[in-house]
């Protein structure tokens, strides 16, 4: 208890000071976090609306690997992109290994099927709702597919915010890919184990708490946002 | 009565003939719909008539190609219904489906995806007296503000056809006259109405032609007046006097 009460101190401590070694590890955080998820949903989104709306033999048991997929290891997915990344792997000559954009490849594959899974579940159930007038306007599989992203735009934010919480929250893929060095792969969640791993607990949980308070700015805003456009529409 | 079209003078519609021919509809062993034969001229308000449960609006959906019969052909002006036909048609749903934008963004979206003029919008919306109301969200208006949208929509495909679900079920007498008035408004203009009703006083203001269903099969087809006048089934009979179910009983 005692940790937790100097945890909260060190944690305000560190807010107010902004410290720059924290500061370059939040923005970071971000940084990975958000670029994976914005291409999570540039390619999953319309993957989710296409498997909506279509059917085809072999759907079934797509959407069963697509849906298993959502619970991918972290450390699993870290090794399979360490593996492509390494000197000897077939993405050696890139050289992206250690650097944040291999954190962004190991996030985006993570988090790319929850984002198809459950776009795909979003818009069924509004495609559901419109398919007879759609059939009945002669609508074509590209203008039912756009149509149901923007009307389905506010559902599809949770699916984001889902996908980036993931990402966020994620420790083991970008420990492998990434490395956590210093002033280079350092993200929240790998300064939290390496802080852990010293014994420096109340740091580690002070990290814990900033991250955790970030999570739920990023959350706060996106629903800020919802919030504030819903009423030009209809949610 | 509303000013109508010449029906001996087709020249001022786009519309087809439509011909059913030995058309059925079944669903788990049971026949919904069947229709040996029916016609139905490219001019004019045809309403269809006929108790719940009749095979009305399977009969629409049919005609409009949104379910496939289980025997029996389609034709308009002569050929199978194709999928370029049933562009040229248009259906309005007894529930309106509003896409989640605003009043004006639905007609947009009609007008773009069928690549019409899209500064036809506006006008559009003053037929249906929405015009006002261009930005507000389309899922906020009122029931009746609904389906005129959803008429909007509709004639914004520029329709031979025009098919009308019950539009006006559950509505307020005010909305339903604004409705009737918008759909002979479209009569007028040369669009073909084909009007779904079970109210018997509505289907006198706007019918030229009945076509009435009794489980699933076409009780009787005769012009308007015909129909009201003299009806000759006992089923129609019935049905006009309100006392259909003491045939049921009988």
């Amino acid at each position: 208890m005692q940790q937790i009460g100097e945890a909260i101190e060190l944690a305000i401590g560190l807010l107010l000071a902004a410290d720059a070694d924290l500061l370059e590890i939040v923005t970071l955080s971000l940084y990975v976090s958000l670029s994976a998820t914005s291409i999570a949903c540039v390619l999953g989104l319309p993957l989710g609306a296409i498997l909506a709306v279509t059917r085809f033999p072999g759907r079934g048991p797509v959407l069963v690997l697509i849906n298993a997929l959502m619970g991918l290891p972290p450390v699993v997915v870290g090794l399979i992109v360490y593996l492509h990344l390494s000197r000897s792997g077939p993405l050696g000559f890139l050289g992206l290994l250690y650097t944040p954009t291999a954190m962004i490849i190991a996030q985006t594959i993570l988090i790319a099927p929850i984002v198809v899974a459950l776009s795909r579940q979003v818009l069924e159930d509004l495609h559901l709702e419109y398919a007879e007038q759609f059939r009945s306007l002669a609508l074509s599989a590209r203008q039912i597919i756009q149509a149901l992203l923007w009307d389905g735009r506010f559902a599809l934010f949770t699916v984001a915010l889902a996908g980036f919480g993931r990402a966020v929250a994620e420790v083991g893929a970008v420990m492998i890919v990434g490395g956590n060095i210093d002033h280079l792969t350092r993200v929240m969640t790998t300064a939290i184990t390496l802080e852990t791993s010293r014994g420096n607990l109340p740091l580690a949980l002070a990290l814990g708490m900033v991250l955790l308070a970030l999570a739920m700015a990023v959350t706060a805003a996106v629903h800020g946002l919802r919030a504030g456009t819903a009423g030009h529409a209809d949610a | 009565m509303p000013e109508r079209m010449d029906r001996n003078d087709p020249t001022g519609t786009r519309a087809c003939r439509i011909e059913l021919k030995a058309l059925a509809y079944d669903v788990a062993g049971t026949r919904l719909i069947d229709v040996p034969a029916l016609t139905l001229e490219p001019i004019g308000t045809t309403v269809v008539m006929g108790p719940n449960g009749a095979g009305k609006s399977l009969l629409l959906r049919l005609m409009h190609g949104l379910i496939r019969p289980s025997a029996g052909q389609i034709l308009v002006g002569g050929k199978p219904l194709s999928a370029e036909q049933c562009k040229a048609q248009a259906l309005v749903f007894q529930k309106p489906v509003l896409l989640r934008r605003s009043v004006a963004a639905n007609i947009d979206f009609v007008l773009k995806a069928r690549r019409k003029d899209r500064s036809r919008c506006r006008d559009l919306l003053e037929r249906v007296d929405l015009a006002s109301l261009a930005d507000r969200p389309a899922r906020r208006l009122s029931g009746g503000e609904q389906q005129r949208l959803a008429i909007a929509r509709a004639l914004a495909t520029e329709p031979d056809t025009l098919f009308l679900d019950e539009p006006t079920a559950s509505l307020d007498p005010e909305s339903v006259q604004a409705i009737e008035g918008i759909v002979t408004a479209a009569a007028r203009d040369g669009v073909r109405i084909i009007f779904v009703t079970h109210d018997v006083q509505q289907a006198r203001r706007l019918a030229e032609d009945v076509v009435f269903l009794s489980n699933g099969r076409v009780a009787e087809e005769a012009s308007a007046d015909a129909f009201f006048n003299s009806p000759e089934t006992d089923v129609a009979r019935a049905y006009l006097s309100g006392h259909l179910d003491r045939l049921v009983e009988t």
